[in-house]
């Protein structure tokens, strides 16, 4: 357990210490959350109605940015080739990099959709709802984002790549994380089931994501 | 040994098998198309749809055909990554863009039928909505697989993506059957007591010559594979030998 921490830690460090990346990555988010109002009009009741889905997706989009450098940096200075050989099988690798990823990634995202929020006049007894939806959900987007980080590692067009491979996965938890946003309100009867279901989806993931990225960079080493 | 050498797992058999298989497989594909068409065109018009319900003939073998496809990629997968079946690969890349194929097939048609009946071309159907998640997955795999230079890998990393995938897509039919924003799949919804034998026979057939054609597409594509690889390895070995480098066509 303790070299699996210790890699999260060096993780989370790597990314604090470039903090260049993640600021890229909210002023992303904040920019597309922007431009929505402005090409659909300022319509404050249709922003309303459509901000979960657009809180969602500029989520999604903007935690796609730091992905396809999971691997790629350590793989370019030798430090994944010392990784595989550690007392570490590669599917705890994958797991602590994907943890990292989302506390250093996705964390200050989902810190941030209620400030986007504002911005889409979401209403007020939806905050705690959203907060519960993203937090609970963004770390599907890590760890399955990991796969296709692992994937594309020796891939021409990683970035790209990335998206096109992982976007069709990503559709059940931003599916549920909408409807669970757009239920409203912690007491409404719609939100248990999609908050449940965007639960057991992020659970799975946890296990399902290690193990394929693990698989991915094993067979990337071996050549 | 002898018998060894004639396991299918072995490319010259396969060769020389599917050789043999292939002129039969594309008869019949022919022959039960034209039967089918037929057949679909003497079938009795819809009391509801009219002519318009015959495109279902054409629509709903290749959407059967695109889960089909599906699951033999990822049955092919599974070989290559566990088995180390050497013919595993071939099939698996020459099945994902028939596949897609298939699919947009089943996609366009769908739409086609969906204008005079839906009143649009395209509708948020649960249904539709996983099998357009489909396409894009085949998408995926053959991206994938383009953008790696050394092909053993594309072959096994491929091979991951289609395993994930055949995970993610009852996750995806289930979640967005559940989402249900527009009318439940209601007119795509075929369960053979439901249909009257009239229409069914000629759905089957065409099913059959369909299929039929697909594995006529897939021998095809698997030998063109199998040549192309021995090309390559003959290519690499003159090389070697100091000689001239042919430049390969296409």
């Amino acid at each position: 357990m303790r070299p699996f921490c210790q890699l999260v830690r060096r993780e989370i460090l790597l990314a604090w210490r470039d903090g260049a990346a993640i600021g890229v990555a909210l002023g992303f988010y904040l920019i597309v959350v922007t431009l929505v109002p402005l090409g659909v009009g300022p319509d404050l009741k249709l922003l309303a109605r459509i901000a979960p889905g657009i809180l969602w997706i500029g989520l999604l989009l903007a935690a796609l940015l730091s992905l396809p450098r999971m691997f790629e940096t350590d793989l370019e200075d030798g430090s994944l080739d010392i990784l595989a050989s550690g007392s570490l099988p590669l599917e705890a690798v994958a797991a602590a990099k994907s943890a990292a990823h989302w506390v250093s990634s996705a964390i200050p995202l989902a810190a941030l959709s209620p400030l986007a929020a504002l911005l889409l006049n979401l209403d007020a007894e939806a905050y705690p709802v959203l907060l519960a939806s993203v937090g609970v959900g963004t770390p599907a987007i890590s760890f399955i984002g990991s796969v296709g980080a692992a994937l594309t590692l020796r891939a021409r067009r990683a970035g790209v790549l990335v998206a096109l491979l992982m976007l069709p996965l990503f559709v059940p938890t931003l599916l549920f994380g909408i409807e669970a946003v757009t239920a409203g309100s912690i007491a409404a009867p719609e939100f248990w089931p999609a908050f449940l279901i965007l639960c057991a989806i992020s659970l799975a993931t946890l296990v399902l994501g290690p193990v394929a990225a693990g698989a991915a960079i094993r067979l990337q080493l071996q050549e | 040994m002898r018998i060894f050498a004639q396991h299918p797992a072995n490319p010259t058999a396969f060769m020389a098998l599917s050789e043999r298989v292939l002129p039969w497989c594309l008869a019949l594909a022919c022959a039960s198309i034209g039967v089918g068409l037929y057949l679909s065109f003497a079938a009795p018009p819809d009391y509801q749809q009219g002519h318009t319900a015959k495109i279902m003939f054409v629509h709903v073998p290749s959407a059967w055909l695109s889960m089909f496809i599906y699951a033999l990629i990822a049955g092919s997968s599974f070989g290559l990554l566990v088995f180390r079946h050497p013919l595993a690969d071939v099939s698996a890349k020459a099945a994902a863009p028939i596949g897609a194929v298939f699919t947009l097939l089943a996609l366009v048609t769908g739409s086609l039928w969906g204008k005079p009946m839906w009143g649009a071309f395209w509708v948020w159907d649960p249904r539709l909505t996983s099998v357009l998640i489909l396409f894009f997955l085949y998408l995926g795999l053959i991206a994938l697989r383009s953008s790696i230079e050394e092909e053993g890998l594309a072959a096994k990393l491929t091979a991951v993506l289609s395993l994930v995938g055949i995970v993610i897509l009852p996750v995806i039919k289930f979640s967005v059957n559940w989402n249900s924003l527009h009318q439940p799949a209601s007119v795509m919804r075929l369960s053979a007591p439901a249909i009257h034998p009239s229409l069914l026979t000629p759905l089957l057939v065409m099913a059959f010559g369909m299929t039929t054609l697909f594995i006529a597409f897939q021998l095809l594509a698997m030998r063109n594979e199998i040549l192309r690889r021995r090309i390559k390895v003959l290519r690499s070995l003159a090389v070697q030998d100091g000689g001239p480098l042919q430049p390969l066509p296409g």
